[in-house]
């Protein structure tokens, strides 16, 4: 299918560069619009880089100055989430957050973060004291709290899978593994790419870690990005009742970031950091012994009674900071339309709170485009829940209704998270044709759990190949060349005799 | 909701749920269920074509795929029922199953229910190894499924990080399929497998086994290009300047076996830490009444001779499910170099039988069991490794129950 489209459409109004949540969430609200839009994607699936990996926390607004566009697109961004996940049904849950003082002198420090709150109109903030705080969060010690109940948690894979998958089902074409290799500004926008070349009026580049190598190839930037990692781990489900909200400490006083927090996920994992460390390379997602033991001990500050053995993975993900360590880490977001280059829309240094922001942004997107281009609604639009309630979600009624259905809702392939092999068969039918190991984890949640793929990755392979007919030699784990197998046994030692 | 009733369910059908259901069968239970969320019976063994299997047990050796095989057709003989591709979902006190088939959901009410689900491999976050995300990183026995039960190579040059059984028969397996097995990494200064696996598999092919080394770091942005290895002091600290880069696309990790227990815990079972397993009595008795435990979510035995062994205990005691309450305890403890003893508790007096594990290797010593201090017990050990099981047995006496003496097990110093 969308093989055809790229024979037929070269030539589109809108093309966004990267599948990320920005891109996703400007694609879905321009697929509202009577426009052929694209988005080129470089990875197998979209949300492969930053925007899977962060603590996919709903931010309230009370960390940004009053006036940036940090603040404004929060706070605007919270309040559009939960309208959102009720239309494209990705989860979303009101958890709130817990902001620590230790001690006497960190008090100071909630008092700030609550002014700055009440200025961006963040409501219903509350300072806690330590007992009050404790009957809440029994595993917590703490000397006063700053309680923010508007902070929510989601996972931001879904989110953006949402929103990716519902602007394909109204027309916007997505190209996976369609990297941008040369950009050239005539009367339109030339986009070169390694699967052809494509014309568009407008360029929007959301590109994340990447904006600033997208703005060069048309332009000389103005702008650094400094890539910033933070590692996490993931705890066993089975400890998920160690801590009821989300728990921060008082942000570090350099870098620009929140510092190692406590996040306990929709899923029931809890979620120990990030770290940060400005890194050399833009994409360099490794973890590192020194901070896995970092994390542990400062999680350990928090509550002290997380276990060393709970935890059962650990990935990082790279924020994109406009600002050098020695600035302190901290810029603004920059979205604006490129003064030498008329029609290029750059998203540039969207890091935390991006992901809350980003239904806020892509509305500002939206208004900017409407200067350049007269918008139309479509009078068809279509909003589909891709996100269905889970086997292990549902009643025993629900269960046994959908196996008298389907026996493969009876076929449980995960045995950590109790996915069926209908949930697989699901995933992979995705409308963006993201046909990898991950994609399917990300979307039926097999993999996930403490035996990381040892039960499901060979029943999803049986699957993959039998009812998809995909080639053992075309399996990948995540991207293009992250090949799981090598060929069949018999074939290797037939071709050694 | 289908409705079932049985006098046995037994959940897990690989060797121990096997053993467990003819044993339980002879002892005159009527209606067994075995329940599996494989399409196939026999657990793991039907990928394991090695031989030697059942030399205890038979006399003779067989591979995994036979000894099953053996125990498959047994237990068709015995009007066993076999529910297959079938989850066990829930089960609680009362002895009620809430399990998932293609057929739809089940609702068992069992009078005993005897826990086969056996082990699950430790993942590369168990041991925390830092690095890229690559493909090609697989526990040893996923790829040894993929290689002998779906005739899918997973690479060309493997490292294996672990010396345990599943890891050292891999080494010869892939070199069996023309990889090129560059060596068998090990943390510990010995090998945690068989002594007789390192000989068969290792030395017999000539590839290096790097003791008290361990990998450090894992490189490759898509398919796995390098590990990076180093060698361990005695804390288990890598040694500075040790550091090197073995180029490979395949690193297999055979780093142990965690007990599969997560009914177990659910319900409330008592779980021993050393073990990971259940805490059952003599009688394989978890610490819920009419609840059994064998195989390897009770304990990770070596050969599965001695594992069939007990389960079929297990399923002995599960068939006469005559224990009634119990009054008295005696708790058995391990004791200097002991890593852990089996059962843990004693509550009938009589002739029990012990397993255990020692701590780490160590030359002729001598076991003694105490209870409340005083020696009942002593039995001298030739040489003692933690991947060779230790058995033995002796009387509880009705002196040492009532007054529920506690017993230690320990070793002297060699």
């Amino acid at each position: 299918m969308i093989r055809n489209i790229h024979r037929q459409m070269k030539n589109f109004h809108i093309a966004i560069i990267g599948g990320g949540v920005i891109g996703s969430a400007i694609a879905w609200e321009l697929s509202k619009y009577t426009l052929d839009v694209v988005v080129f994607e470089k990875g197998s699936d979209v949300a492969s880089e930053t925007s899977k990996a962060n603590s996919g926390v709903v931010h309230s607004g009370i960390n940004s100055p009053p006036s940036s566009l940090k603040a404004r697109f929060c706070v605007e961004g919270n309040k559009m989430l939960q309208p959102l996940a009720d239309k494209l049904g990705f989860p979303l849950k009101w958890i709130g957050k817990y902001v620590i003082a230790k001690n006497e002198d960190e008090i100071q420090e909630l008092l700030k973060l609550k002014q700055i709150g009440i200025q961006n109109q963040v409501p219903n903030l509350e300072i806690q004291d330590g007992k009050e705080v404790k009957k809440k969060e029994p595993n917590l010690s703490c000397h006063q709290a700053l309680w923010v109940p508007t902070a929510g948690v989601l996972l931001p894979y879904k989110f953006t899978i949402a929103l990716a998958e519902n602007a394909i089902v109204n027309n916007v074409t997505f190209l996976l593994e369609t990297e941008v290799m040369d950009l050239q500004k005539k009367d339109n926008f030339l986009i070169v790419t390694n699967k052809g070349n494509f014309q568009s009026k407008l360029l929007i580049n959301a590109a994340g870690l990447n904006c600033r190598k997208i703005v060069s190839m048309l332009e000389k930037p103005d702008f650094n990005v400094y890539p910033c990692r933070g590692e996490y781990l993931v705890l066993d489900k089975n400890y998920s009742n160690l801590i009821n909200s989300m728990i921060y400490p008082v942000p570090p006083k350099k870098l620009g970031v929140l510092g190692v927090h406590i996040t306990p996920t929709i899923e029931g994992n809890i979620l120990l950091g990030p770290s940060a460390e400005f890194i050399d390379e833009l994409e360099d997602k490794i973890t590192t012994r020194e901070m896995m033991r970092n994390l542990i001990s400062e999680a350990k500050e928090i509550v002290p009674s997380i276990p060393k053995e709970a935890i059962i993975a650990a990935y990082s993900g790279i924020r994109c900071k406009l600002a050098s360590p020695d600035k302190g880490g901290w810029a603004d977001f920059r979205i604006e339309e490129s003064k030498q280059t008329p029609g290029l829309i750059n998203l540039l240094g969207i890091e935390s709170p991006g992901l809350t922001a980003a239904p806020a942004i892509a509305k500002e997107i939206v208004r900017m485009i409407s200067k350049n281009i007269e918008l139309k609604l479509k009078d068809n639009h279509k909003t589909i829940k891709f996100m269905q309630k889970r086997f292990s979600e549902m009643s025993l009624k629900e269960q046994s209704d959908l196996i008298k259905k389907d026996e493969r809702w009876g076929r449980i392939v995960c045995r950590c998270e109790h996915i069926t092999e209908a949930e697989i068969i699901n995933a992979l039918s995705n409308p963006l044709g993201a046909r990898t190991l991950s994609s399917v984890k990300f979307r039926a949640r097999a993999g996930m759990g403490r035996c990381q793929g040892g039960f499901c990755t060979q029943h999803i392979i049986r699957v993959m190949e039998k009812t998809f007919g995909i080639d053992i030699d075309d399996i990948k784990l995540k991207s293009s060349e992250s090949n799981l197998f090598i060929g069949r046994n018999r074939e290797v030692s037939d071709d050694k005799s | 909701m289908i409705n079932l009733n049985a006098d046995v369910a037994i959940i897990g059908g690989g060797p121990a749920g096997l053993a467990a259901a003819i044993s339980a069968r002879k002892n005159k239970a009527k209606h067994v269920i075995i329940l599996d969320r494989n399409s196939w019976l026999g657990g793991i063994l039907p990928q394991c074509i090695h031989d030697g299997f059942g030399v205890e047990e038979t006399g003779k050796s067989m591979t995994g795929t036979e000894y099953s095989e053996m125990y498959i057709n047994n237990a068709k003989k015995q009007n066993i029922t076999f529910m297959k591709e079938t989850m066990v979902l829930n089960l609680n006190k009362d002895r009620e199953i809430i399990a998932v088939n293609k057929k739809g959901l089940h609702r068992i009410k069992a009078k005993s229910i005897v826990l086969a689900m056996g082990c699950r491999e430790k993942t590369r976050w168990n041991v925390m190894i830092p690095g890229d995300r690559p493909s090609g990183i697989y526990t040893a026995g996923v790829a040894q499924a993929f290689i002998n039960l779906y005739n899918i190579m997973v690479g060309k040059n493997i490292v294996i990080l672990g010396s345990g059984d599943v890891g050292l028969i891999m080494a010869r397996r892939l070199k069996f399929e023309g990889a090129n097995v560059l060596g068998v990494v090990e943390i510990l200064p010995y090998a945690s497998g068989l002594p007789r696996n390192v000989v068969q598999c290792l030395d017999d092919y000539d590839i290096p086994l790097f003791l008290s080394h361990t990998v450090t770091y894992i490189k490759g942005k898509e398919r796995l290009e390098s590990v990076k290895i180093a060698q361990v002091d005695k804390k288990m600290n890598v040694v500075p300047g040790t550091e090197k880069e073995l180029q490979c696309d395949t690193l297999l990790l055979s780093l142990g076996l965690i007990p599969e227990n997560e009914l177990s815990k659910r319900i409330g079972i008592d779980i021993d830490n050393a073990t990971g397993g259940p805490i059952v009595n003599q009688f394989f008795e978890t610490s819920m009444p009419g609840i059994f435990a064998c195989g390897n979510c009770l304990q990770v035995y070596d050969t599965v001779d001695v594992l069939s062994l007990g389960a079929k205990n297990a399923g002995k005691h599960a068939a006469k499910n005559d224990l009634g309450n119990v009054n008295k305890i005696s708790n058995v403890y391990a004791g200097k170099g002991i890593h852990y003893v089996i059962p843990q508790r004693i509550t009938k007096p009589g002739k029990v039988s012990f397993s255990l594990r020692v701590e780490k290797p160590q030359t002729a010593s001598m076991m003694r069991v105490k209870a409340d201090g005083k020696e009942i017990f002593k039995k001298k050990l030739p040489w003692v490794n933690p991947a060779n099981m230790v058995e033995f047995s002796f009387n509880v006496t009705n002196d040492i129950l009532y007054s529920e003496k506690k017993l230690e097990v320990a070793l002297d110093d060699s």
